[in-house]
């Protein structure tokens, strides 16, 4: 990350750290469905210039707008003073924005093309090298204009940060409101929500298929707990999982071959492989208590699961041919909902201490847990793909809520939406 | 209901000619004299001695037409304690009522839908709700129903019967529900 040296600054440095501690404070952005309040932002963020996109205004969508809030949102950088008209062939004035307190630029265009699609250009400079650090260009519909602005904060994250920015990814959660429930999908920002399933009767445990095209989740639909598998874009699906009692928490080997789901047709919850239409059925646990919750691990060889068999629920793991199962968990006697980073290093899960349900992380190479969370009614962790984030349910002011968070807890981000009850939030892989 | 049908069950064996079906010893002592029908009167009701026609005389009380499964006749929710999947005993009549009418009808078919309340996972709730509703099931197969006349299934604490965040609405909610298919 480019950390600005405080000597580079001079006459700037007072307003870059005014501005440092104006965001430290609580800070709003309002959308049409969700408010995002970004609060415990660290010390340093990066200071960027986003100007507004040549022409974008004719295209329909604020290009430029949608990468500031990104950038944003995600905590690690701050927006300085963006006016002006540049385009990706402009030739910056770097000490005029140095002036304004900007290490990075971004400008860009939106030209519409003879045959309506759209040429999505921009370029990134470094202002304290005085250096063009390059650019891209995209020719997409009109439909794709917001993937598009995600693509390009995506790329412009990843140079000054080098890590792989979520900004076009996708996640899927549940809404509730009053007994209407709907499986929504939207942008990583919220934005962009399109509902999957529309029912009176409750839906739970969404999960992404690796190549993001399919949604399991659990139905009530027929009067019990049925797992289904949904194609995302033509909306066929059918029922994976529907033996005699529950079938629930569906989840995707890493390679998309095989699915585990928990089931209570041998008359008590455990958890069972099976294909993605359903059929080769192998049951994976042996015991006589509740196992359920499972989820593969990055290389595809175990599944770390939820098991009371200690008398109490705590996270184990098992090879996925099954066999003996090794207890993770050990602090606190109730831990839950496990969910694994991409690089298989960290496990997040739900803790609960007394009467608080919150979200912690383990450190599964060295056994370090963490807490992450400053609420204490959390539910359901994933993982953003890059590993950076994670987000889940939880409750406040009496609404249920997405929150985000980086994994040190230092960055969160609440996403609320008035009136209706949101949870079960399930983050998309990359390749959209 | 069930309780006070229980308890007016009790006093009247030991002072009347009785009608309140298994409690009864087939070596209690029924006093002739003093026959009154059963107050209670209840649908549930077997037969009672009634007055009118002479001392020998035996009114047949039909329960062919009564179903014993209707709602609100045996009442049919089951409450747990916290994280228990226990059947406490003064749920057992419940269970035996509909065991015998399972037992005895063996076209009937039943559905027990276990529940949590409201804190915890919902994944672990649904199995914890369905270990409640295997719990009744394994009672009722027990006490002489058969394995496929039931199914159980789970709402963990999707469907709560009472809104509220405390420990009187938490109670409604941890429950097993017995209904017919």
């Amino acid at each position: 990350m480019v950390i600005p040296p405080e000597t580079q600054h001079g006459p700037s440095r007072r307003r870059w750290l005014a501005g440092a501690l104006a965001v430290g404070a609580l800070h709003t952005v309002a959308r049409a469905q969700f408010r995002v309040e970004i609060s415990g932002v660290g010390a340093t963020q990066l200071p960027v210039g986003v100007t507004k996109f040549r022409d974008e205004d004719k295209s329909g969508q604020s290009i430029s707008g949608i990468v500031r809030a990104d950038f944003e949102r995600s905590g690690v950088f701050r927006i300085v003073d963006s006016n002006g008209d540049f385009d990706e062939t402009s030739r910056p004035n770097y000490p005029e924005w140095r002036g304004r307190g900007a290490d990075a630029l971004v400008a860009g265009s939106a030209a519409r093309m003879a045959d309506g699609r759209f040429d999505v250009r921009y370029k990134l400079w470094d202002v304290v090298k005085g250096v063009d650090l390059g650019g891209q260009a995209f020719a997409v519909v009109t439909a794709d204009l917001r993937l598009t602005a995600h693509r390009v904060a995506d790329a412009v994250y990843e140079k000054l940060t080098g890590d792989k920015g979520v900004f076009s990814t996708r996640i899927a959660y549940v809404t509730r409101v009053a007994n209407r429930y709907t499986l929504r999908i939207t942008d990583a920002d919220g934005e962009g929500g399109q509902v999957a399933l529309n029912s009176t009767q409750p839906i739970i445990s969404p999960a992404w298929s690796p190549d993001g095209k399919s949604l399991a989740y659990v139905s009530f639909e027929s009067g019990k707990a049925v797992v289904w598998s949904q194609d995302v874009l033509s909306g066929d699906r059918r029922a994976i999982a529907n033996f005699r009692g529950s079938n629930s928490a569906p989840t995707w080997s890493p390679d998309g071959s095989t699915l585990a789901v928990t089931l209570s047709r041998d008359g008590i919850s455990q958890i069972y492989l099976m294909d993605p239409s359903g059929g080769n059925l192998r049951r994976i646990t042996q015991s006589s208590a509740i196992d359920t919750e499972p989820v593969f691990t990055p290389d595809g060889k175990q599944i770390y699961f939820v098991s009371d068999r200690g008398g109490s629920p705590q996270v184990y793991r098992v090879g996925t041919g099954g066999g003996n199962a090794e207890r993770v968990t050990f602090s606190g006697n109730y831990n839950i909902s496990p969910a694994l980073s991409p690089d298989g290093r960290t496990m997040a899960y739900v803790n609960r201490n007394g009467a608080e349900f919150k979200v912690m992380t383990l450190d599964l190479g060295g056994g370090s847990v963490r807490t992450v969370s400053d609420t204490t009614d959390d539910e359901s962790p994933s993982f953003a793909p890059n590993g950076k984030l994670i987000i889940y349910a939880t409750r406040a002011q009496g609404r249920d809520v997405l929150m985000t968070t980086t994994l040190d807890g230092r960055i969160r981000t609440r996403l609320l939406s008035s009136g209706v009850d949101v949870r079960e939030p399930i983050w998309g892989p990359f390749g959209r | 209901m069930n309780a006070i049908r229980t308890s007016l069950c009790v006093a009247l064996v030991s002072a009347w000619l009785v009608g309140c079906g298994s409690s009864v010893k087939l070596d209690d002592a029924a006093p002739v004299v003093d026959a009154k029908p059963n107050p209670a009167g209840g649908a549930g009701a077997a037969g009672a001695n009634r007055a009118g026609t002479g001392q020998s005389s035996v009114t047949t009380v039909d329960a062919s037409k009564i179903d014993p499964l209707a709602a609100g006749n045996l009442g049919r929710v089951v409450y747990f304690d916290y994280d228990s999947y226990a059947l406490k005993d003064e749920f057992r009549p419940l269970i035996e009522g509909y065991a015998r009418a399972l037992s005895s009808a063996k076209t009937k078919k039943m559905v027990v839908e276990g529940h949590t309340d409201e804190r915890g996972g919902r994944e672990y709730n649904l199995a914890l709700g369905q270990r409640r509703a295997e719990a009744v099931a394994k009672s009722l197969v027990l006490l002489g129903a058969s394995d496929g006349q039931i199914e159980a299934v789970s709402f963990g604490k999707e469907r709560p019967a009472v809104d509220g965040h405390d420990e009187a609405a938490w109670a409604k909610n941890r429950r097993a529900e017995l209904k017919e298919r």
